[in-house]
C-alpha cells in the first residue's frame, strides 16, 4: 500500500466521518441534558430527505440544508413534546421517530417525485462544492506534506469543516459557559438545577434543539454526498453515531476520535471487499459489524467503563 | 389511588390512542392526494376479502404474535428489548441448521426439533446483552440495538460464504427437504371440507403462535417465575427485598424473550420460505414493539394487535399494488401507533383521568 492510497483512504475516512461526527455531537448535547436519543437515525434520514428535495427544487444546497435542519428540528420537537412535556418514555419516543422518518420520507417522496421514494439526483450546482484550502495546489508537489495537505486536509465540503469546528465549539460550550454547566447538571441531577431556580424543561428543550440542528446538518451532508435522497440512506449511521457517543464516553474530543475510527472502518470496508492477512481473510461483514462489536465491548466495561449521564432517560417530575 | 376504572385503562386508552394514530395516518393519505376512505376499503378488501388475502394477513399476524410476545415478556420485567429483530434472525439460522442437517421422516418430528433450534438460537442471542445488563450494567436497549446489526452482518456472512449453495446466484441456503414442510391452511382445512387458498402462506405456525400465547399467559400469571418477573418489573428494590435475584430475572427473562422472537422462524423460515434468505425478518421484530404496546403486554391484546398489523401489512401491499401508495405507509402507521400508545400515553391518559375524576365528583 503506497502513501497516496493511504491518503485516499484517510480522505474518505474524513468524508464518511462527517455525518457521524455531526450526529454524534447532536446526541452528545441531547444525552448530556438527560434526554436519551435513539431517534438520531430518524432525524438524520428526515433531514437528508428534505434537504435533497428542497435542494433539487430550488437548485440551492444551502436552502436544502435549511430545510433539512427544519425537518430534523421538527422531529426533535416531537421527541421533546413526548418525552419532556408529556414525560413519556424517551426510548419509545425515539423508536417511533425512527419509524416515522423511515416511512414518511418514502411516502412523501413518492407523492412528490414519483420515483419510488427517491428524489431526482442533484446536479453539481445543487450540491456542496469542495473547498480548496489556500495554497493547496501550490504545495501539492512538496513531498509528504504536500499531498497530505492537498489530498487529506483540503478539498472537503463546507460541512466537513463545520463539523470539525463544532468539536472545539461544543467543548467550549459544555465546559466553559454557564449554559454548558447547567446543561450538564440537568443531565446529572435535574432536581438540583430546579432548586437553583432554573427551568429543567427549558434547558432540555434547548439541548434537543441543538441536537436537531446538528442532525439536520448531518442529513444535508448525506443528501449532498449521495447527490439526492434514496430510501433508508442513513443506513444505520444514527445508530453508529450513538455507538460512537458511548465509545467517546459522552465527551466532544473523544467523539471526534470515535467517529473518525468508525469512518475509517467504513472507508476500508468500501475500498476492499475482503482483506487478506496472511492466510486469514477478514470478510467485509466483519468490518461492517466492527463498530457495533467495539461498542458492546466498551459497554461491557472491559476497556474502561462508559458511564452515561446519571439522569439520562428519566423524565423530570417537579415536586409539588 | 386509581383515578380510572380498570376497563378504561385497558380498553379505552388503547382505543383512543389507536384512533388518534389512524386519524393522523388518514391525514397523511389525504395530504398525498389520495382518499383515506377509499384506501381503507381497498385494505379491508385485500386483507379479509378472500381466503388468499386472509392467508397473508394471518401469516403476517403469526410473525407479529411471536415478536409481540417477545417484547412483552421483557417489558413485564421492565426491560425494553429492541433486539427481537436480531433474535428472530438467529432463530431462522437455528431452524435452517435443524432442517438442513438433521434428516427427518415427517414434519411432526421435524417441528419440535425446529422449535427447540429456533428458541435456543434466539435465546442465546439475547443471552449476551442480558448478561451484560445483569452483571456489567450495560444498558440493554443499546446492546440489543448493536446485536441487531451484528446479527445482520453474521447472517449475511453465513449466507454468502458458508451456507450458500455453491454456484447459486442468490445468497440463501438450499431448500429444506420436503419432509420438513409444514401443512398450510389449505392442507389443514381441506380435509374438513373448507376450501382455503392454495397459495396463501398461512400455515401450522399460527397454531404454534397460539400455543405460545397460552404458554405466555401461564408463565406470567400462573407461575412463581412469572410472579418474580412482574415483581422485578414493578420495583427492583422491592423485588430485591423479597429475595429475588435481579441478575437471574434479567437473564432468564431475556432468554425467554429471545426464544419467543426466535420462534418466529417456524413461521417465516420453515413454514413459508422453506429456506433461509437474507433479511428474512423484514422488520417484524420492530413491529413487535408496537404490538406489545398496543396489546398492553397481554396475550389476548397481542393477538388482536397482531391481526391488526397483519391487516395493515397485507392491506398495505394491496394499496401499493392498486393505489400507488408505497408500502412504507404501514411504517408510518406503525410509528404513529408506537408514538400514541407508547410515548404519548400521558397525553391521552391525562384528559381521560380528569374526565373520570370529574364524573366521580358529580356522582358523589
Amino acid at each position: 500500500m503506497d502513501y497516496l492510497t493511504i491518503l485516499q483512504i484517510l480522505d474518505s475516512t474524513v468524508r464518511l466521518a462527517t455525518p457521524l461526527l455531526l450526529t454524534c455531537l447532536a446526541g452528545l448535547f441531547s444525552e448530556r441534558a438527560g434526554i436519551v436519543d435513539i431517534g438520531l437515525e430518524g432525524k438524520l434520514l428526515g433531514a437528508a430527505f428534505l434537504a435533497g428535495a428542497v435542494a433539487y427544487v430550488t437548485g440551492n444546497i444551502w436552502l436544502g440544508t435549511l430545510a433539512g435542519i427544519g425537518a430534523s428540528v421538527l422531529l426533535s420537537l416531537l421527541h421533546g413534546v413526548a418525552s419532556i412535556t408529556f414525560r413519556g418514555d424517551q426510548l419509545i419516543s425515539g423508536v417511533a421517530i425512527n419509524f416515522l422518518a423511515a416511512g414518511l420520507t418514502v411516502v412523501i417522496g413518492q407523492a412528490w417525485f414519483k420515483l419510488g421514494g427517491r428524489t431526482p439526483s442533484l446536479p453539481r450546482e445543487a450540491r456542496f462544492g469542495d473547498i480548496t484550502l489556500p495554497f493547496a495546489d501550490q504545495i501539492a508537489d512538496v513531498p509528504l506534506i504536500g499531498p497530505l495537505y492537498a489530498e487529506l486536509l483540503s478539498g472537503h465540503t463546507a460541512l466537513t469543516y463545520v463539523a470539525l469546528a463544532a468539536v472545539p465549539l461544543s467543548w467550549w460550550v459544555l465546559y466553559r459557559t454557564r449554559f454548558g454547566l447547567r446543561l450538564r447538571a440537568v443531565g446529572e441531577n435535574p432536581g438540583a438545577v430546579d432548586t437553583a431556580g432554573i427551568s429543567v424543561v427549558k434547558l432540555r428543550y434547548q439541548a434537543i434543539l441543538i441536537a436537531g440542528v446538528l442532525c439536520g446538518l448531518g442529513g444535508s451532508f448525506l443528501a449532498s454526498l449521495a447527490a439526492g435522497f434514496v430510501k433508508d440512506m442513513s443506513a444505520g449511521r444514527g445508530y453508529i453515531a450513538l455507538a460512537a457517543l458511548i465509545f467517546a464516553k459522552w465527551k466532544p474530543y473523544p467523539a471526534l476520535g470515535a467517529t473518525l475510527l468508525f469512518g475509517l472502518l467504513e472507508a476500508i470496508g468500501n475500498r476492499y471487499q475482503s482483506i487478506k492477512l496472511g492466510d486469514i481473510t477478514i470478510p467485509v461483514q466483519l468490518m461492517q459489524a466492527l463498530p457495533y462489536i467495539l461498542t458492546v465491548v466498551i459497554l461491557a466495561g472491559f476497556i474502561g467503563k462508559a458511564i452515561p449521564p446519571r439522569a439520562g432517560g428519566q423524565a423530570y417530575v417537579k415536586e409539588r | 389511588m386509581s383515578k380510572m376504572p380498570k376497563w378504561a385503562d385497558t380498553i379505552l386508552i388503547p382505543l383512543f390512542s389507536i384512533l388518534l394514530a389512524f386519524f393522523f395516518s388518514g391525514l397523511v393519505i389525504f395530504a398525498i392526494g389520495k382518499d383515506p376512505f377509499n384506501a381503507i376499503m381497498v385494505m379491508i378488501d385485500g386483507a379479509f376479502g378472500s381466503t388468499g388475502g386472509l392467508g397473508y394477513t394471518l401469516y403476517y399476524a403469526t410473525n407479529f404474535i411471536f415478536t409481540g410476545l417477545s417484547v412483552a415478556v421483557a417489558y413485564h420485567a421492565g426491560l425494553f428489548n429492541i433486539g427481537s429483530e436480531g433474535q428472530a434472525m438467529l432463530g431462522g439460522l437455528g431452524v435452517a441448521l435443524v432442517c438442513l442437517f438433521i434428516p427427518f421422516g415427517h414434519w411432526t418430528i421435524a417441528l419440535p426439533v425446529a422449535v427447540i433450534g429456533a428458541a435456543l438460537f434466539g435465546g442465546l442471542w439475547a443471552l449476551i446483552p442480558a448478561y451484560l445488563q445483569a452483571k456489567r450494567g450495560s444498558h440493554i436497549v443499546i446492546t440489543t440495538i448493536m446485536f441487531n446489526f451484528i446479527a445482520s452482518a453474521l447472517i449475511g456472512y453465513l449466507l454468502t460464504r458458508v451456507l450458500k449453495v455453491p454456484g447459486a446466484m442468490s445468497s440463501e441456503t438450499a431448500r429444506f427437504p420436503e419432509s420438513t414442510h409444514l401443512p398450510t391452511f389449505h392442507e389443514m382445512l381441506a380435509p374438513l371440507g373448507i376450501m382455503f387458498n392454495k397459495n396463501a402462506p398461512a400455515n401450522l405456525a399460527f397454531v404454534v403462535a397460539l400455543v405460545a400465547c397460552v404458554f405466555f399467559w401461564w408463565l406470567i400469571w400462573r407461575t412463581r417465575l412469572g410472579y418474580q418477573i412482574r415483581a422485578y418489573g414493578q420495583s427492583e428494590s422491592a423485588a430485591k427485598y423479597a429475595g429475588i435475584s435481579p441478575s437471574r430475572i434479567i437473564i432468564i427473562t431475556m432468554m425467554i424473550s429471545g426464544a419467543l422472537a426466535g420462534l418466529m422462524a417456524i413461521n417465516n423460515v420453515m413454514g413459508e420460505a422453506e429456506r433461509l434468505i437474507d433479511n428474512a425478518v423484514e422488520g417484524a421484530g420492530f413491529i413487535g414493539i408496537a404490538v406489545a404496546l398496543m396489546g398492553r403486554n397481554h396475550p389476548v391484546g397481542i393477538i388482536l394487535a397482531s391481526i391488526l398489523f397483519g391487516f395493515l401489512y397485507q392491506g398495505g401491499a394491496e394499496l401499493a399494488l392498486w393505489e400507488g401508495i408505497p408500502r412504507e405507509l404501514v411504517v408510518v402507521i406503525q410509528a404513529l401507533v408506537i408514538l400514541f400508545t407508547g410515548a404519548l400515553d400521558n397525553m391521552v391518559r391525562m384528559p381521560l383521568e380528569r374526565l373520570f375524576v370529574a364524573l366521580k365528583r358529580k356522582e358523589g
